[in-house]
């Protein structure tokens, strides 16, 4: 018997779950300072998270899916990308669209049921959010193939979550990305839950990062709970990516601390010991550890933080209030370019009906 | 000028609008090296380059999806979907993405993609070669669908379809590829979407139809005007969105109209254009609308699929039936 292949799978971590290095740290985090808008971002980002449940709870968002617990990969994600690079989210990606630069009340306002929710003022190429889950990975290969056709240097960006790893649409997807060495850089979420399935029940496999290898491209795993980590890792892959290096792909192993969604009781399928045994490596109170043992963050600091969010969020809350309802007509706008004659008729109806019932 | 097939002025159409705007890409399966299993994009790697003209893996799903990706982000991809019952796979990308990037990001983003796709039976193709699923498609909002009937009108439409700043499906009767031969100018001669062409005028009877069973319908035409029945053709080649007032304008001349199509019945695009006459053309009407069309039965392999398609016949059965009405 010969050998013909044979691959390994590398691991990522900087900080332990107590926030303590298991590793020298990589440059991003020589200067402990570079690291506090990362911690502002993530705090910030679980203060809207929670704020956005409380709203749903209240009947005033529709169903929202939280990132509890996995602010660490949006925070690593956001900040190792350009802003000409562009995201393609999974739902579940809210934290890290606010570092792409979609404001809350952009949030606020699709998750309540509206589109101009996903007119975002920033980040204006970036994708909408996907909620067929794995479509994204396909639409990721078509936009990394104009960058390269057109010899930009940007990359795509495609997060997913595990349960995305079972679909046919995550493989053809990876494939193609080798085949033409696309720069595109597959993240894949890993919180262990799609909704009531956990990974065990999605796979045999070891890792997800490992089915990069299948596809002949780069595969590699990080605690994604470790934001040092994550933002080393992503802007490795991002580098590669940006010189033509070819795909990666990213397993962030993470944890979903919420439900799936505010539709959802985890408590139905979950054994709660094995949340809390996550909440002990959860990733904002690590930095948190990381940066306070380094002297880089006080009390002070935190009570000041812990008073700014709130009111950031609560302002957020205010403009999203204040944006008046989408009129009935805007179901026929944008459906084309320009709206074919044929459809005329229709729009006067709903707008009559729409007088009507205002 | 010398006269082409219609999968030749798909070729070139496509050569056209690759010349003219470089974003215009061409993406599928065989579509490279190999010219596209029917030819329609033969020649098109060798002048435009791997780069423009892209043999992809054999992957329809990831097709689909890597066009909506490449039409967001600025390129005017034209997929190819090998053989029309492989379209199915498609269907996430087309109907929950491409029709509705615009809409959901309220314009800031689009999908100005067109997929091309072999359709229809009559050329005793393998299983799952041979479906007819327009229909379906024009179900969808956001969508365009196109189905040409002649090579001039592929030619002109295809070049309106890949300029247009939405995503079209573009589904090439295979019957008709090489079925006839017709000359057509090499220009800018672009043919509009969202209308229909009055392809023969009559007073009698209006015989609405589309894509390869537009030839059986013309020719019955030329048989009924033999007997004494002159018929008003019409191709709505537009399916979605659809051009109501070219037909409802015939009807209410005629008083009678018969749609053929192959696709199946229940549900068939037939439907939808009955019951707009129904809606708006009922006074016009002397007879009830008839429809005449594939079998609501799996279309079925070679051996019985001329059983199945609406030939001139039936065609000519379903008009003297209507007839009768005085």
């Amino acid at each position: 018997m010969t050998t013909v292949a044979s691959f390994q799978v590398r691991y990522t971590q900087f900080l332990d779950q107590r926030g303590e290095p298991t590793q020298p740290l990589p440059p991003l985090a020589a200067d402990p300072s570079r690291l506090i808008p990362l911690y502002r971002a993530m705090v910030l980002a679980r203060t809207f998270d929670a704020k956005a449940i409380a709203l749903q709870r209240t009947g005033k968002l529709g169903t929202y899916p939280s990132f509890l617990g996995q602010e660490a990969l949006a925070a690593g994600v956001g900040n190792a990308m350009r802003p000409e690079d562009v995201l393609l989210p999974s739902y579940r990606e809210s934290a890290l669209m606010m570092m792409r630069g979609v404001t809350l009340a952009e949030l606020l306002t699709y998750w309540s049921g509206d589109e101009r929710g996903s007119d975002f003022s920033a980040a204006r190429s970036d994708f909408p959010v996907c909620i067929t889950v794995a479509a994204q990975c396909c639409h990721a290969v078509g936009a990394a193939y104009a960058f390269k056709l057109r010899n930009e240097p940007r990359v795509a960006v495609c997060v997913l979550g595990d349960g995305a790893t079972s679909k046919g649409d995550f493989y053809e997807a990876l494939n193609a990305a080798g085949v033409w060495a696309l720069p595109l850089v597959f993240v894949i979420n890993n919180n262990q839950w799609a909704i009531s399935v956990p990974l065990a029940l999605q796979t045999a496999a070891r890792t997800l990062a490992q089915k990069a290898i299948a596809a002949g491209i780069d595969g590699e795993q990080v605690d994604g709970n470790d934001v040092i980590a994550v933002q080393h890792v992503m802007q490795q892959a991002l580098d590669k990516a940006r010189t033509h290096g070819g795909p990666t792909l990213i397993e962030a192993v993470t944890y979903r601390l919420s439900d799936h969604t505010t539709a959802d009781d985890a408590s139905r399928y979950r054994d709660p010991k094995e949340l809390s045994e996550h909440w002990a490596r959860e990733p904002v109170l690590r930095l948190r550890n990381y940066l306070t043992h380094v002297g880089a963050w006080s009390k002070m600091d935190e009570e000041a933080l812990l008073k700014e969010c709130p009111e950031r969020v609560a302002a957020a809350v205010e403009a999203w209030q204040a944006i008046p309802p989408p009129r009935p007509e805007a179901m026929f706008e944008h459906l084309y370019a320009s709206l074919p004659a044929s459809l005329a008729p229709q729009r006067s109806e709903a707008l009559q009906s729409g007088a009507r019932n205002g | 000028m010398a006269e082409i097939t219609l999968v030749e002025a798909v070729n070139r159409a496509l050569a056209y609008e690759m010349q003219r705007d470089p974003a215009v890409v061409v993406l599928g399966e065989d579509v490279g090296m190999n010219g596209g299993v029917f030819r329609a994009t033969v020649g098109l790697q060798e002048r435009f380059g791997k780069a423009r003209v892209l043999d992809t893996p054999l992957a329809e799903s990831l097709i689909a999806g890597m066009a909506v990706g490449m039409a967001v982000q600025g390129l005017r991809p034209v997929a190819e979907i090998q053989f029309s019952g492989f379209i199915y796979a498609t269907l996430d990308h087309i109907v929950n993405h491409a029709s509705r990037m615009r809409t959901r990001t309220r314009g800031r983003l689009s999908c100005p993609m067109v997929l091309r796709s072999p359709s229809g039976g009559g050329i005793r193709a393998p299983e799952h070669h041979s479906e007819s699923n327009e229909a379906m498609f024009a179900t969808v909002p956001g969508l365009r669908v196109v189905v040409p009937s002649s090579p001039a009108r592929a030619y002109g439409l295809l070049l309106t379809a890949i300029r247009d700043p939405d995503p079209v499906i573009f589904l090439e009767p295979t019957r008709l590829y090489r079925l006839v031969k017709q000359e057509v100018a090499d220009t800018d001669d672009a043919l509009p979407l969202d209308v229909c062409f009055t392809l023969r005028e009559g007073k009698d009877v209006t015989l609405v139809s589309w894509g390869a069973a537009l030839h059986e319908t013309l020719a019955a035409a030329e048989a009924l005007s033999n007997a004494g029945i002159e018929a008003e053709v019409i191709d709505v080649a537009t399916l979605k969105p659809l051009d109501m007032e070219t037909i409802l304008e015939s009807v209410g001349k005629t008083g009678r109209c018969v749609i053929v199509h192959e696709a199946a019945r229940t549900s068939g695009f037939g439907a939808e254009i009955a019951a707009n006459l129904a809606e708006r053309g009922l006074l016009s009407l002397l007879a009830p609308v008839a429809r005449l069309t594939g079998y609501d039965t799996v279309m079925p392999l070679a051996r019985l699929e001329q059983q199945y398609l609406p030939g001139t016949i039936r065609i000519l059965a379903a008009v003297h039936k209507i007839m009768e009405y005085a």
